[in-house]
């Protein structure tokens, strides 16, 4: 594209989709256990046994590749004074009414929600998922640290889902020309204006 | 499945359980009583014998106690308790510790894996390790601390009341080696009058005026029933609880946070869609091109 803008590097890129696959496979691999009906996953994905073997081992992968995202957008997703102004408007993004919203600059305020929320139910879900994985390390008399950590697991997973729903819907069909950015990493200065302005002005100079 | 036993229900399975309902079979049970239980460990020997499994290493806890705990190649083991009763009196408490084949068996309802728990129109509640996952759940969902972990096959064992012998209408191979007679089997309905009757003789011929039946309502009632000489403190025997109920978390888990997650990833798979339908995407005009 002639005189696009890149938004992201191609370590970016690649970040985002190895989080991306890993994630989808401990989705996957936790959904086939959670209830019968779905159990059918986990034999497409090689048998229950195997899945139960891989699941915790991605699931690692995936907060690693979190915690390496963190890393690389931790200034980018602080949440800003510019944000909260915005995130009182929150209702006309919703309803496209984007030219009324204030300037914004790398990630608006829901996609810095979307990363804390992933950070913050990633981490639950390691604490309590490596209680799921080994508890025959745990005596008897911590028999309540298994039903705490269980309910955690489900619940975490629950609110990572309800969060990856809204993330792939935007992503992909609501807002035009994400989705080529993650792939290709670029946008065209128009699309960087009318979403992130301040970003915009920041890279573009202006 | 053994033979001739109707499967009641089945962990993680959609649907009904096969055959459920098709043909009624009679409850089986398993009775100790623990007043006559002399300690011989005949019954654990009896248990490797017919289930063919290998002798393992013990270990010596300061008792006569073969190890601390069941194992997975280890069913069956008779748990010694020194007991200072009320009065002053010195009492040993012998209790043949094992699967309780619960009524209500919260290792079936935490159970992902279909057909890995299965429980039979009899009571049997018996581990299909080829279809086991190794999740241990069940150890989870189990109020009775029973369902044990093979390491090297990730697979979980525990005591199958010789689901083989009784589908082919024989007792289990521990009653059979049993010398004192402390160790009966029969159906359900038989062995609660047993251990009625046996209860009421101790409360009116000996000194255990609290003698009972131990056959937790909480879980449904077991088919592993117990005479206790004191039925207010089942505690005493190696931990036996008093009131055993599915854990609660356990049915959170699988009840009302089940029904609320699918309610609400299929709320927010239809509301995206509603969203789409009402605003459609957002579109950047290209000015000045
Ligand atoms: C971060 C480290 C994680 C570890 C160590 C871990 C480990 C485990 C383990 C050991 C289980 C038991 C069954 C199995 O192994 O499949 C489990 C279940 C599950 N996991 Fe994870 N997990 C992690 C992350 C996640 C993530 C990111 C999700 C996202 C959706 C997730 C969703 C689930 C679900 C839905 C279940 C099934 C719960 C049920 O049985 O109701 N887990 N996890
Ligand atoms: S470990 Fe227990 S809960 Fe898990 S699949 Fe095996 S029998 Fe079922
Ligand atoms: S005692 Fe434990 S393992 Fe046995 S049936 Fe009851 S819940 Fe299942």
């Amino acid at each position: 594209m002639e005189n696009s803008i890149l938004r992201y590097s191609l370590v970016e890129r690649v970040m985002h989709w190895i989080a991306a696959v890993t994630y989808c496979y401990v989705l996957l691999t936790g959904l086939a256990f959670y209830s019968p009906h779905l159990y059918w996953i986990a034999m497409v994905l090689g048998g229950a046994p195997t899945s139960r073997f891989w699941h915790p081992w991605i699931a690692v992968t995936f907060f690693g590749v979190l915690l390496w995202m963190l890393r690389t957008w931790a200034a980018d997703m602080r949440i800003t004074s510019v944000d909260r102004a915005w995130g009182k408007q929150m209702k006309r993004y919703i309803e496209n009414d984007d030219e009324a919203l204030p300037p914004i600059d790398r990630f608006n305020l829901g996609q810095k929600y979307f990363f804390w929320a992933m950070l913050f139910a990633g981490f639950v879900l390691l604490v309590s998922g490596t209680v799921l994985w080994i508890p025959e390390k745990l005596p008897w008399s911590l028999r309540d640290v298994r039903y705490i950590a269980v309910l955690l697991h489900v619940s975490s997973a629950l609110l990572t889902i309800g969060a990856f729903i809204i993330h792939v819907y935007m992503g992909t069909a609501m807002v035009r020309g994400g989705f080529t950015s993650i792939i290709r990493g670029e946008v065209s200065p128009a699309w960087a204006k009318m979403h992130h302005r301040l970003w915009y002005q920041r890279v573009a100079g202006k | 499945m053994p033979g001739n036993l109707r499967v009641q229900a089945i962990s993680g399975h959609s649907g009904a359980a096969p055959g459920s309902g098709a043909q009624r079979q009679e409850r089986v049970a398993k009775l100790i009583d623990t007043t006559t239980c002399i300690g011989c460990k005949a019954c654990e020997v009896a248990c490797l014998e017919w289930n063919d499994l290998p002798f393992r290493e013990t270990a010596f806890d300061n008792t006569y106690q073969t190890m601390p705990q069941t194992a997975w190649n280890y069913w069956n083991l008779i748990k010694f308790n020194e007991h200072t009763a009320a009065d002053g009196s010195f009492h040993w408490l012998m209790r043949k510790d094992q699967c309780m084949h619960c009524a209500d068996p919260g290792c079936l309802a935490a159970c992902p894996a279909d057909n890995a728990i299965v429980q039979y129109q009899n009571g049997i509640v018996d581990f299909q390790q080829e279809y086991c996952i190794g999740c241990q759940y069940c150890v989870t969902g189990c109020p009775f601390n029973i369902p044990r972990f093979n390491p090297a096959t990730k697979k979980m064992f525990k005591c199958t009341l010789c689901t083989d012998r009784v589908s082919q209408g024989l007792e289990p191979a521990c009653i059979k080696a049993c010398p004192t007679g402390c160790l009966h089997f029969g159906t359900k309905e038989d062995m609660t009058a047993l251990a009625q009757t046996r209860a009421q003789q101790l409360r009116q011929h000996t000194a255990h005026t609290n003698a009972g039946v131990y056959d937790p309502a909480g879980v449904g009632g077991t088919s592993v029933i117990y005479v206790l000489h004191d039925i207010a403190n089942p505690e005493a025997y190696g931990g036996l609880p008093a009131n055993p109920r599915v854990p609660w978390a356990v049915r959170l888990w699988k009840g009302p946070l089940k029904w609320l997650g699918n309610v609400a990833m299929i709320g927010g798979l239809i509301g995206v869609t509603l969203h789409y339908l009402r605003f459609g995407p957002k579109k950047v005009e290209e000015h000045g091109k």
